[in-house]
């Protein structure tokens, strides 16, 4: 394993994770992420879906990386990008049609992710394949754990359910809690993934962005004559 | 030639047989020679294209060829799931089939009169197909089609639930347009051919959260006892019956708001869908066009048993 883990590889896998991750530094694929975040199995296989569609495509990519006319270079990815998402979406038809009810566009709309296409773009088309298969896993990951992690609350607190498996006795069942409708509604997403960018930047400072310019005090004169 | 001398070990006599081809050796020169190419001349951009969609083409239509059984498969084990749904019939965890042949019976409908077609296998009758196949089905006037569906076909497929030979529900397919696609579902009715028992859609793409509520199991709770046709003064309820007489023009409808039960016609009304006026005008359409004499209000006639009304 360990022949195959070295330091690049170890580095695009766990990378994503939280120091880069795909959601909350680069704020990437936030669409999926509000719309199918309502339930944590609608989650998983999205997540699962992204992850190896990012993976195979980026190592697919990678691999004709320098046969690629850079005339038709977003093309050839898109086309690359697409056939993937297309079996993975009869995959799902096939084995998981419930979810893939459920999922309904969402699946198809991975080819305009912009985390696949970016992994393709920013990362695939200089590596080497294997690691741009990892970079593919990692980034997938990464987004997975958001993804998670917002279906974990929405879930919850907007069904009192996990998996489907009641953990919050509803009032409307004769239990305590009053679910928060709000949390079904893909904006909660938004306050969700909002809270984690802010709890990791206190945690790791660095992620912040700089300040672009700042909000002159008029206390100090300057600022509040036209 | 093949490169690879370790896959050629396993393989000598493809290996052999494919260097000796012509047209494979010509294809090996021309490869080499594009890849040889600058990645920026016309001839290997062309080339990397068409290899490229070839590939991918023939990918994708491996997976869904391969696939495509246990799709159809996925499908109609879907929609007996949703008609058993429809029937209240549907337990967790129990088998589909099995209980779908055991208690629903499906038949064809000719909905001009109303008559069972009995030379049409309805396992096979696909009603949908019907409706795109021009000699099966029939242009609806634009007057008349308030569904905005255009064509419908000739037969229907409804569907009995019957316990000891007595038909408990009659569940009638429904289709029509709402604000961004076609809505597919099934309303059931009570024997009487008059009062809802549940609705479902199965196939639709309406705005999720707002018309995409459709499926919504607390809204659709909410036709149970509704009434489809308008019924007259009601001269025959002294006697205890509501006759054929009684019955008058599809009713039914969605408003605005919430329906205030207390009031007179609110058996007709169900809560608009919020947020969703298009899509609640659609299912009203729709509901009231297949329930009217261009869809199954023929069939209703004949088959409705009148029923005793408590008083």
């Amino acid at each position: 394993m360990s022949a195959i883990l070295n330091d690049e590889t170890k580095k695009v896998l766990t990378a994503p994770l939280v120091n880069d991750n795909p959601i909350t530094l680069q704020v990437l694929g936030i669409c999926s992420a509000l719309a199918v975040t309502s339930q944590m199995s609608t989650s998983l296989i999205m997540a699962l879906a992204l992850t190896l569609v990012t993976a195979f495509s980026s190592a697919a990519i990678s691999a004709i990386r320098n046969h690629i006319p850079s005339s038709i270079r977003i093309i050839v990815q898109m086309t690359i990008i697409a056939s993937l998402v297309i079996v993975v979406d009869q995959i799902l038809k096939a084995f998981a049609y419930d979810v893939s009810k459920q999922l309904s566009v969402f699946v198809g709309l991975i080819i305009t992710n912009c985390i696949v296409m970016g992994r393709a773009e920013g990362y695939a088309m200089k590596n080497p394949p294997l690691e741009s298969f990892m970079d593919g896993i990692g980034n997938g990951l990464g987004y997975s754990l958001i993804l998670i992690i917002v279906a974990f609350f929405r879930e919850t607190l907007g069904s009192g359910k996990l998996l489907g498996i009641e953990v919050f006795k509803l009032t409307k069942d004769g239990g305590w809690y009053d679910p928060n409708g709000l949390m079904l509604l893909p904006p909660s997403a938004f306050f969700i993934i909002g809270l984690i960018i802010w709890a990791v930047r206190q945690w790791k400072p660095g992620q912040a962005e700089k300040v672009e310019f700042k909000i002159m005090s008029i206390a100090h004169g300057e600022g509040g004559h036209h | 030639m093949p490169n690879n001398k370790k896959s050629c070990e396993h393989m000598e006599k493809l290996c052999t047989a494919l260097n000796n081809n012509a047209y494979y050796q010509k294809f090996d020169a021309y490869k080499n020679k594009v890849l040889a190419l600058g990645n920026d001349s016309l001839e290997k951009t062309i080339a990397i294209a068409v290899a490229l969609c070839l590939v991918c083409a023939v990918l994708v239509s491996f997976a869904a060829v391969a696939l495509k059984p246990l799709q159809i498969d996925n499908k109609a084990a879907d929609m007996k799931k949703n008609i058993l749904d429809v029937a209240g019939l549907l337990e967790e965890g129990a088998d589909i089939n099995a209980a779908f042949s055991e208690k629903i019976e499906a038949k064809i409908v000719d909905l001009e009169t109303g008559d069972y077609v009995e030379n049409v296998d309805a396992d096979e009758f696909d009603q949908r197909k019907a409706a795109k196949d021009p000699a099966q089905s029939v242009a609806i006037p634009k007057d008349k089609d308030i569904a905005h569906i255009r064509v419908k076909a000739k037969y229907a497929k409804v569907f009995l639930v019957k316990e000891a030979g007595v038909t408990k529900s009659i569940i009638l397919p429904m289709h029509g347009y709402g604000l961004w696609s076609t809505l597919y579902g099934f309303l059931s009715l009570d024997a009487d051919g008059q009062t809802v028992q549940s609705i479902n859609f199965y196939d639709q793409a309406e705005t999720p959260g707002l018309g995409g509520e459709v499926v919504n199991p607390n809204w659709r709770a909410l036709w149970k006892g509704k009434k489809v046709y308008a019924e007259t003064d009601q001269p025959s309820l002294e006697k205890g019956l509501i006759t054929e007489a009684d019955i008058g023009e599809p009713a039914l409808s969605l408003i605005k708001g919430v329906v205030d039960n207390t009031k007179p016609g609110s058996q007709y009304q169900v809560d608009g869908l919020a947020g969703a006026t298009l899509t609640s005008t659609g299912v009203t359409n729709l509901v009231r066009y297949w329930m009217s004499n261009e869809g199954f209000a023929p069939y209703l006639k004949k088959v409705r048993t009148v029923k005793e009304v408590k008083s």
